[in-house]
């Protein structure tokens, strides 16, 4: 295997992972991606989904829930930055409700403003991205 | 000479008074302890944050017309100041000094024919600009309620201010606030939020610092990321300011129960002197009416 990389995981409010890894799957704004060491420069965008990590050492937590922000992928290192994170294990079906309620609030609030704005697709795609998870994590 | 009745209450009552102090002395630094881990604990994704920012707000810049947030409304005549204070009191200057600093910003501003609006968050800043600047507050932010201060609430007042941006409201804005240096030091300081500015980075980044990718495009991401950075700073600020809050509560606290200390040495030694000039009057009255027989 080839060598691992810095992965860390921040949130604004605290550092929820900083380790070693071979790899590690971000749900990026324009599809999944998975990056390994010295993968080309790239910053992106993320979407609500489950971001997983490969080879981690000590057996830590390796999925997390995040619910957007971006990912900073350079060479030897990746950081994503993530508006709420959670390891996936803490998710709870409450948990994902009160995101999707939020989210949906926020979409009938914009589509009664004005249906044609734009932000309007953006805003279901993201009630559309945190079912997605919802399902794929709680079932 | 006072009479031994009220010596004694008024040495009560400073006893009191220094046990009080001295526990909100110990209150605030508990508090502070756990302020200062939150500010450790936010300050990669800040720093993550800044970095990434300036090195994208230049790639932007240089194919022109970035987003309104990085490159303004292109005027400078409104200027929305925010000034992040307590609120309570008991903190010695803290809330002052603040205020002071945006005060001297405001009157350079009006004399330089600015217009001036102010949005306060924390009840003692409003408080004490209200007086001199009540036509110029637009609205004020109320943390009273908040326990522990999280992300979201930086995310509201980013959303505030951001809303009023995009309404036209004003042209630049600016965040007042306590950086914490030190229990005994705070700095009050300014920081401009909109339009972004970024520190220049260092030569050494810009070397290693290879063509990154972007993903959607570099202005879908810029024009996802600079929101976020307006709150990032805003929590940062908030952070600090707690901190700072904290720090100074508890060096006020810290002199005011020394000087409760000093002022109940004071006062005994005041007590036992007319104790014993009451005895000694007293005696003086039984001999010289003894001698009188």
């Amino acid at each position: 295997m080839a060598a691992k990389m810095q992965f860390d995981l921040v949130s604004p409010e605290r550092r929820l992972a900083s380790m070693a890894v071979d790899a590690v799957q971000i749900p990026g704004a324009d599809g999944d991606l998975t990056a390994m060491v010295d993968h080309a420069p790239l910053i992106t965008t993320l979407r609500p989904g489950v971001l997983r990590v490969d080879g981690a050492e000590g057996g830590a937590e390796s999925a997390y829930f995040i619910t957007g922000g971006f990912a900073d992928v350079a060479g030897p290192a990746i950081t994503v930055l993530a508006e709420q994170a959670m390891p996936a294990s803490e998710v709870t079906a409450d948990v994902m409700d009160g995101f999707i309620n939020q989210a949906r609030a926020a979409y009938d609030k914009l589509r009664d403003v004005d249906a044609s704005q734009t932000g309007v697709d953006a805003a279901a795609k993201l009630v559309a991205d945190l079912e997605l998870v919802k399902a794929q994590l709680v079932g | 000479m006072p009479n031994l009745k009220d010596l004694k209450n008024r040495i009560a009552s400073v006893k009191s008074t220094r046990k009080i102090t001295k526990a909100m002395q110990m209150v605030a630094a508990a508090k502070l302890r756990r302020a200062q881990d939150a500010a450790e604990a936010a300050r990669p994704y800040a720093e993550r944050m800044q970095a990434v920012m300036s090195g994208l707000a230049q790639a932007v810049d240089a194919s022109a017309g970035g987003p309104r947030l990085l490159s303004g409304s292109g005027k400078d005549d409104v200027h929305l100041l925010v000034v992040m204070t307590a609120e309570r009191g008991l903190c010695g200057g803290f809330n002052s000094t603040i205020v002071r600093k945006a005060r001297v910003a405001i009157d350079t501003l009006v004399a330089q024919g600015k217009t001036v609006k102010i949005l306060t968050v924390g009840k003692k800043g409003r408080e004490q600009l209200k007086r001199d600047h009540s036509a110029r507050m637009i609205g004020h932010v109320d943390l009273s309620d908040v326990k522990r201060l999280g992300y979201a609430d930086a995310a509201r007042i980013a959303a505030n201010v951001l809303d009023r941006f995009d309404a036209g409201e004003f042209d630049v804005a600016t965040i007042f606030f306590n950086r914490f240096q030190s229990v005994i030091s705070q700095i009050p300081t300014a920081t401009q939020i909109v339009p972004a500015q970024f520190e220049a980075p260092a030569a050494g980044a810009e070397a290693s610092g290879a063509q990154y990718d972007y993903e959607p495009s570099e202005e879908a991401v810029l024009e996802d990321l600079l929101p976020r950075g307006v709150a990032t700073q805003i929590f940062t600020a908030l952070l600090e300011n707690a901190a700072s809050e904290q720090g100074a509560r508890m060096s006020a606290m810290d002199n005011a129960t020394r000087n409760a200390g000093d002022m109940i040495e004071r006062l005994t030694i005041e007590y036992n002197r007319s104790r014993q000039a009451v005895i000694t009057n007293e005696l003086i009255e039984i001999i010289s009416g003894a001698e009188a027989l």
